[in-house]
């Protein structure tokens, strides 16, 4: 629709038109309630998805019972047992790790590109950065079953199983049977996908803290580290943690990937090179497949749970984000 | 000599007060070089382990893009090892049919929240609608698929194309909204008094100058929407499934299992055939393109606008 200020000449016809009240404020009626309704639908929306949940979940929780089904320990559909642990430990154990693995790598990368490149080499770490996160979970997860797997097999989980095997049997239990497809795997390609999101969030709050700041620390003398060891990175402190939660939340309900990459064995106990599997991953090997509605109904459970993760990792995110940067400002 | 220069160590003596000492301002020059090694190592260790996911895929699934690829269909895995003509075409018709569908149902109702949260701040819905559009935004885009799956599929009784348009706005919807209310947020009040102090009524203040100024903005919103959108499989694996073969007629596409790139991509990774192997790499090129194309055009427009507001 041609509405341009400046270019649009029947701009002055409907000025001319005479304003009668009821035009202005029927047409105005009209288009709040329509806003208000197209709103009301994302609210429905989001209230819509924790009513299925719950509905298509509450048969297994009222059959296993809500906290029983969560420490429940074992998931069996043969034999119509389902328990969620295996799955929130799987979760908990690969984001926890990808996050540690990931952080300071990160934060390396938005400290130089924020700090010390120059600004065409800043401009083209951003870009890059910026497209990563933007690589589909299938294509990553593609390169980890064909080029990722087989290396770590052949350079880690074998030579380190075999010399197990040979020196320290009694290591066997933790290292287990390699296969390639484990929660190593899935880790580090989850490290490796969540570094964009922190890297983008921690340089943004970097790049707020304000320039006097800095100037500050290097008259009293401080080096380029020492700057940002002491004026900028506390500075920056709440963005940064908030983001590297934001990046936790990513990886709780990063599916994809790790559904290719760790394997799908829900037996406990998990072992480093042994299968294992998340909640996202079992919801996304098992929903096409289940035909028993007990087994439909786990995994909407399951669906459940990681909503209640997911809610409270980003509140605490969110709360973070205000309280630090707002504050931060403030001073 | 380095005592007369300003560096002062923060390092406390016997007496309480910091020293300042040829010996520990070198070490804190040495430091500072150290730490850079490092920075300029983890730059460099992470650009290069991403940059080699995307050419690997390049490299492998070039030799798998051909005519045929964008213009047959799958079917039988001996089609592929045979040599039979082969390739993704429903798959890419597909996904321009949910992608598509997804767009039309997320875009209208994504940009009249943002409206109403920019436009309208003192109206009460507004403060519910923030966070549970924050909310959707955060949550795992299976979960929009299972959402999905439990309002039409489960009715419907089958997989459809339908379906997968539907899991795919969720996804899209929250992100136009947040877009849509940031751009529309930093479009100056003097524009809206504007067009107020000559007469128009408010909802043609918002349609006629509000949006147009800033047009760039929601379709930049709405781009980095698509290319989320674009690249999930989890939500579609369940909804619309997949289909081997190019549906009868455009109705189908909508009623019954559809191909999307994401979701063959992934069938044809974890299937034993090396020739579908070789075609799931070159449906990663095609969906690499997406994301680019949509990158490269959104920095495009974004640059144009800086360049023009200056």
């Amino acid at each position: 629709m041609p509405g341009d200020v400046q270019s649009n000449p029947d701009l002055s016809s409907v000025i001319r038109q005479p304003t009668h009240p009821v035009y202005r404020r029927q047409g105005d009626a009209v288009f709040l309630s329509l806003l208000v309704l197209l709103g009301l639908s994302i609210i429905a929306l989001a209230v819509a998805l924790v009513w299925v949940l719950v509905a298509d979940g509450r048969q297994a929780l009222e059959r296993f019972g809500f906290l029983d089904f969560l420490t429940g320990t074992t998931w069996d559909p043969v034999r119509g047992i389902h328990g969620a642990w295996p799955f929130i430990l799987g979760t908990l154990i690969t984001s926890v790790a990808a996050l540690a693995l990931s952080f300071l790598p990160a934060l390396g990368v938005a400290i130089f590109s924020a700090e010390y490149a120059p600004r065409w080499l800043a401009g083209i770490i951003d870009t890059v950065v910026d497209l990563m996160a933007a690589i589909p979970s299938v294509v990553v997860g593609i390169w980890g079953i064909f080029v990722l797997v087989p290396w770590m097999q052949n350079h880690l989980y074998l030579p380190v199983f075999l010399w197990a095997n040979t020196h320290a049997p009694e290591l066997l239990p933790i290292v287990g049977a390699p296969s390639g497809y484990n929660i190593v795997t899935a880790t580090l390609i989850l490290a490796l996908m969540i570094i964009p999101y922190t890297t983008a969030l921690s340089r943004d709050a970097i790049r707020l803290v304000p320039r006097s700041q800095r100037e500050a620390a290097r008259a009293l003398g401080a080096t380029r580290w020492e700057t940002m060891r002491m004026a900028v990175i506390p500075y920056a402190r709440g963005g940064i943690i908030a983001g590297a939660i934001l990046s936790f939340g990513r990886a709780i309900g990063e599916t994809m990937a790790v559904a290719m990459l760790i394997g799908n064995g829900n037996r406990l106990p998990f072992t480093f090179f042994g299968p294992a599997a998340t909640m996202p991953s079992v919801i996304v090997n098992e929903f096409r497949e289940a035909v028993e509605n007990l087994h439909l109904s786990s995994l909407m459970a399951v669906g459940l749970y990681l909503f209640f993760i997911s809610l409270a990792v980003n509140l605490v995110a969110a709360w973070l984000q205000r309280k630090f940067v707002v504050g931060g400002r403030a001073l | 000599m380095a005592s007369a220069t300003a560096d002062v160590e923060r390092r406390r003596g016997p007496s309480g007060y910091a020293e300042v000492t040829p010996r520990n301002l070198a070490r804190r020059y040495a430091r500072d070089r150290v730490v850079l090694f490092f920075l300029v190592l983890a730059t460099a260790s992470v650009l290069l382990a991403l940059l080699t996911i995307v050419g690997y895929v390049f490299v492998n699934g070039v030799s798998a893009l051909s005519l045929d690829f964008f213009t047959q269909d799958l079917g039988s895995p001996s089609r592929a090892i045979q040599g039979r003509p082969t390739g993704l075409g429903h798959t890419i018709v597909g996904t321009l049919v949910v992608d598509g569908l997804g767009l039309l149902l997320a875009v209208p109702v994504g940009v009249a929240a943002g409206i109403l949260l920019s436009e309208y701040p003192d109206h009460p819905l507004n403060p519910p609608l923030r966070i549970l559009n924050d909310t959707l935004n955060g949550m795992p885009a299976i979960l929009k698929g299972l959402l999905a799956w439990a309002i039409i599929v489960k009715p419907m009784g089958t997989f459809s194309g339908l379906s997968g348009g539907v899991a795919l706005a969720f996804v899209m919807l929250p992100i136009v909204a947040r877009a849509t209310e940031g751009v529309l947020r930093i479009i100056p009040w003097s524009i809206r008094e504007a067009g107020l102090a000559l007469g128009l009524p408010r909802w043609r203040v918002v349609l006629n100058t509000v949006l147009p100024a800033a047009r760039v903005g929601v379709v930049t919103g709405v781009l980095i929407a698509f290319a989320r959108a674009a690249g999930e499989a989890a939500p579609l694996l369940f909804t619309s499934f997949g289909n081997n073969f190019y549906s009868s007629g455009l109705l189908r596409y909508l009623t019954g299992p559809v191909d999307t790139l994401p979701a063959r991509l992934y069938s044809l990774a974890i299937s034993p055939y090396k020739e579908w192997h070789a075609m799931g790499w070159a449906a990663g090129i095609v969906l690499l393109f997406i994301v680019i194309f949509s990158y490269v055009f959104t920095r495009l427009v974004t640059r144009q606008r800086h360049a023009t507001d200056l």
